[in-house]
C-alpha cells in the first residue's frame, strides 16, 4: 500500500464517531518495546540499530493487524510526508527527526502505528476517536503480546519492560486523551482543572505532546506513572478524570449560556466573521478560530451537518497537510493565503452562527431547574 | 539562599516533607513556585520536582566511574541524557535506581503484564518446584509407587524436554 493511499483517506479518529467525541477528539495509548542484548537507539550504533530494525520490521508486518498496513524506512519519506504523519499523530516527533537505521508501520485505518527505533526499539501506538482508552489498549495488548511470542523482549523480574528513559519502566505503557476544553478556556478555569490533573499524578500537554502550546483549546491528559500500577488501574483512574474533566467542561458551557452569552456570541461570531473573510491566516489563528466554530456547533449556533466539515478543517489547514495538498512546498506567507483560501472556500455556505435557541434553551432549563429547586425546598 | 529550580533567583518559598520515614527540603523562587503549582504544599507532592533536581544526583551514588560492560555506557551519559544504554544499564545502575524510580513512580515493582514467554517459564519452574516437594513427601512416606510416578513426571520436565508436561 502506497502512502498517497493511506492519506488521501482520513484516520478512524478524525471522524469523529466516538464516545463523547464532541469533547473528546481521541484516545491513545502506546507501548514502549526494547529487546533484550541489544542496546536502545539513541546509543546504540547504526549497525545495531539496523539489525534490530530487519529483525523486527518483518516480525511486525506479518501481523494479521497489518495486513494492509504501510510500512517505510525512515530515509524513503520525506520531510513533508513525515510531518504529515506527525500532524495526525502517527509518528512522534522524535521519531519524525530520524533516518537510516528506523521505519515506521501502519494499518490502513490509522488506527495503528508501529515505530521502529524511535527512543525505544518498538512503539506500539493505537490511537481511536473519542473516549475509548479500553478498548485502544485492547488493541495495543493483543500486538504486543503477538510480538512478544516471536521477540525477545527486555522484561525485568522486579522493573518490568525496560525503556531507554526510567520515565517509561514497568508497563512501559503512556495513555492518553485528546480534549476540546474552550468552555473551561473562555470560563477560565482550565488553569484550575490543570493544577488539579497535576496534583493527581496526571499530566496535561499541549496538541503535540510534551512542550508545546495548548493551540484551539486542545489538551492531552495522560498518565507520567509506569511502574508499581497495572495497566488497567493507570487506565481507570485515567479514565475517571477525563470524565470528570468531561463533566466540567459541560457545566462550564451551560453556565456559560447562562450567565455570558454575550462573551459566546461576541467570540464565535468574531471566529466565524474572520474565518469567512481573512486573506491571511497563521495555522495557529486557524486553530484557535475553528475551536470556536467547534464549539458553536456543539451549542447548537450552527447546523449539525457542518460539524465534520469543521473538524476536517483542523487537520486540512495544518502546515504539512496544506502543502500535501497543494502538491509544492511553500514558504509561510504563501501557507497562509493558501490557508485562508481554502477556509473561505470550505466555509462559503456555512450559515451565520444562530445563538437564540440555544440560550433560550438554556433559560428555560435553568427556570425549570429553579422551580424544581423550589419545589423540594 | 538560590532556588533550587532556576539556580538564579533568591528562594522565597521553602517546602519541608516527610517521604517514607526521610526529610527532603526544597527551596524555590516566587516564580518557580507559581510555575511547579506549588500553592498549597499540602497537596503538592515534593516527589514530582525533586524528580528532575535528584535524578542525576542519586545516579551518582553508584559509583563513579562505572560502565556498562555490555553497551559501554557511563554515569555520564546518564547525568546528559537522561537515558540508560541498554536494558543491561538497569543492573549496572541499580543502586542508584531505586531512589529515583521511587521519585518517578508509584513504587518499584512492576505489578502488570508479564511477556507470556516468561510467564510460561515461570509456570514451568514452579510446577517443577512442587513436583519436587511431592517426591520428597512420597519418599519420606515411603509411598515409593507415588514417587517412582512423580519421578517420571519430573524426567519430563528436565532440559530437553520444556513444555512437556
Amino acid at each position: 500500500m502506497a502512502l498517497h493511499n493511506i492519506l488521501a483517506e482520513s484516520g478512524e479518529w478524525l471522524s469523529g464517531d466516538g464516545p463523547q467525541s464532541h469533547i473528546v477528539i481521541s484516545s491513545r495509548v502506546r507501548l514502549a518495546r526494547n529487546l533484550r542484548n541489544f542496546s536502545f537507539p539513541g546509543w546504540a550504533k547504526k549497525a545495531d540499530r539496523i539489525a534490530v530494525l530487519e529483525c523486527v520490521k518483518p516480525q511486525v508486518e506479518s501481523l494479521p493487524e497489518m495486513a494492509d498496513a504501510y510500512s517505510a524506512y525512515s530515509q524513503d519519506l520525506s520531510a513533508l510526508e513525515k510531518q504529515v504523519l506527525v500532524e495526525r499523530h502517527l509518528v512522534s516527533r522524535e521519531h519524525a527527526a530520524k533516518g537510516i537505521g528506523s521505519a515506521v508501520v501502519m494499518n490502513r485505518k490509522q488506527t495503528l502505528s508501529i515505530m521502529i527505533n524511535e527512543e525505544d526499539h518498538l512503539r506500539i501506538q493505537g490511537i481511536r476517536s473519542g473516549l475509548q482508552l479500553k478498548n485502544v489498549f485492547k488493541l495495543v495488548d493483543k500486538v504486543d503480546t503477538a510480538l512478544g511470542e516471536k521477540l525477545d523482549f527486555a522484561f525485568h523480574q522486579q522493573y518490568g519492560f525496560l525503556t531507554a528513559c526510567p520515565t517509561n519502566v514497568g508497563t512501559g505503557m503512556r495513555a492518553s486523551a485528546m480534549m476540546h476544553l474552550p468552555g473551561l478556556v473562555l470560563s477560565e478555569q482550565i488553569n484550575q482543572v490543570i493544577q488539579a490533573v497535576n496534583k493527581v499524578g496526571l499530566a496535561v500537554r499541549g496538541l503535540y505532546g510534551e512542550g508545546t502550546e495548548a493551540l484551539g483549546n486542545l489538551f492531552q491528559i495522560s498518565n507520567q506513572i509506569t511502574l508499581g500500577e497495572k495497566e488497567d488501574e493507570i487506565l481507570t483512574r485515567l479514565n475517571k478524570v477525563i470524565e470528570q474533566i468531561l463533566q466540567h467542561e459541560q457545566n462550564s458551557r451551560v453556565s456559560l449560556l447562562e450567565k455570558k452569552a454575550v462573551l459566546l456570541l461576541d467570540n464565535i461570531g468574531r471566529a466565524y466573521g474572520i474565518l469567512r473573510h481573512a486573506h491571511s491566516m497563521a495555522s495557529k489563528e486557524a486553530l484557535n478560530l475553528l475551536s470556536c466554530i467547534k464549539l458553536g456547533t456543539d451549542l447548537g449556533f450552527f447546523p449539525e451537518d457542518g460539524r465534520l466539515l469543521v473538524d476536517q478543517l483542523f487537520m486540512e489547514t495544518q502546515p504539512a497537510h496544506l502543502q500535501k495538498s497543494s502538491q509544492q512546498k511553500l514558504q509561510a506567507e504563501e501557507r497562509d493565503t493558501l490557508r485562508a483560501e481554502i477556509i473561505r472556500a470550505k466555509l462559503a455556505k456555512f450559515p451565520k452562527p444562530d445563538g437564540k435557541k440555544a440560550i433560550e434553551r438554556g433559560r428555560e432549563e435553568r427556570k425549570e431547574k429553579e422551580e424544581k429547586d423550589g419545589r423540594t425546598e | 539562599m538560590n532556588c533550587d529550580v532556576c539556580k538564579q533567583k533568591t528562594a522565597t518559598v521553602f517546602l519541608t516533607q516527610i517521604v517514607d520515614g526521610k526529610m527532603q527540603k526544597v527551596n524555590l523562587c516566587d516564580a518557580c513556585s507559581k510555575e511547579k503549582g506549588v500553592t498549597d504544599p499540602k497537596g503538592f507532592a515534593l516527589a514530582d520536582l525533586l524528580l528532575g533536581l535528584g535524578a542525576s544526583e542519586e545516579m551518582e551514588r553508584s559509583g563513579v566511574g562505572q560502565k556498562c560492560p555490555m553497551c559501554g555506557f557511563s554515569q555520564a551519559d546518564f547525568k546528559k541524557t537522561g537515558r540508560f544504554g541498554c536494558s543491561n544499564c538497569y543492573e549496572v545502575f541499580s543502586e542508584g535506581l531505586e531512589a529515583m524510580l521511587k521519585g518517578m513512580h508509584k513504587g518499584t515493582t512492576h505489578t502488570g503484564k508479564v511477556p507470556q514467554r516468561l510467564l510460561k517459564a515461570r509456570q514451568h519452574a514452579e510446577e517443577l518446584k512442587r513436583l519436587q516437594r511431592e517426591l520428597r513427601k512420597a519418599v519420606d512416606d515411603e509411598k515409593y509407587e507415588t514417587a517412582a510416578e512423580l519421578r517420571d513426571r519430573i524426567k519430563h520436565f528436565e532440559p530437553g524436554n520444556t513444555g512437556a508436561t
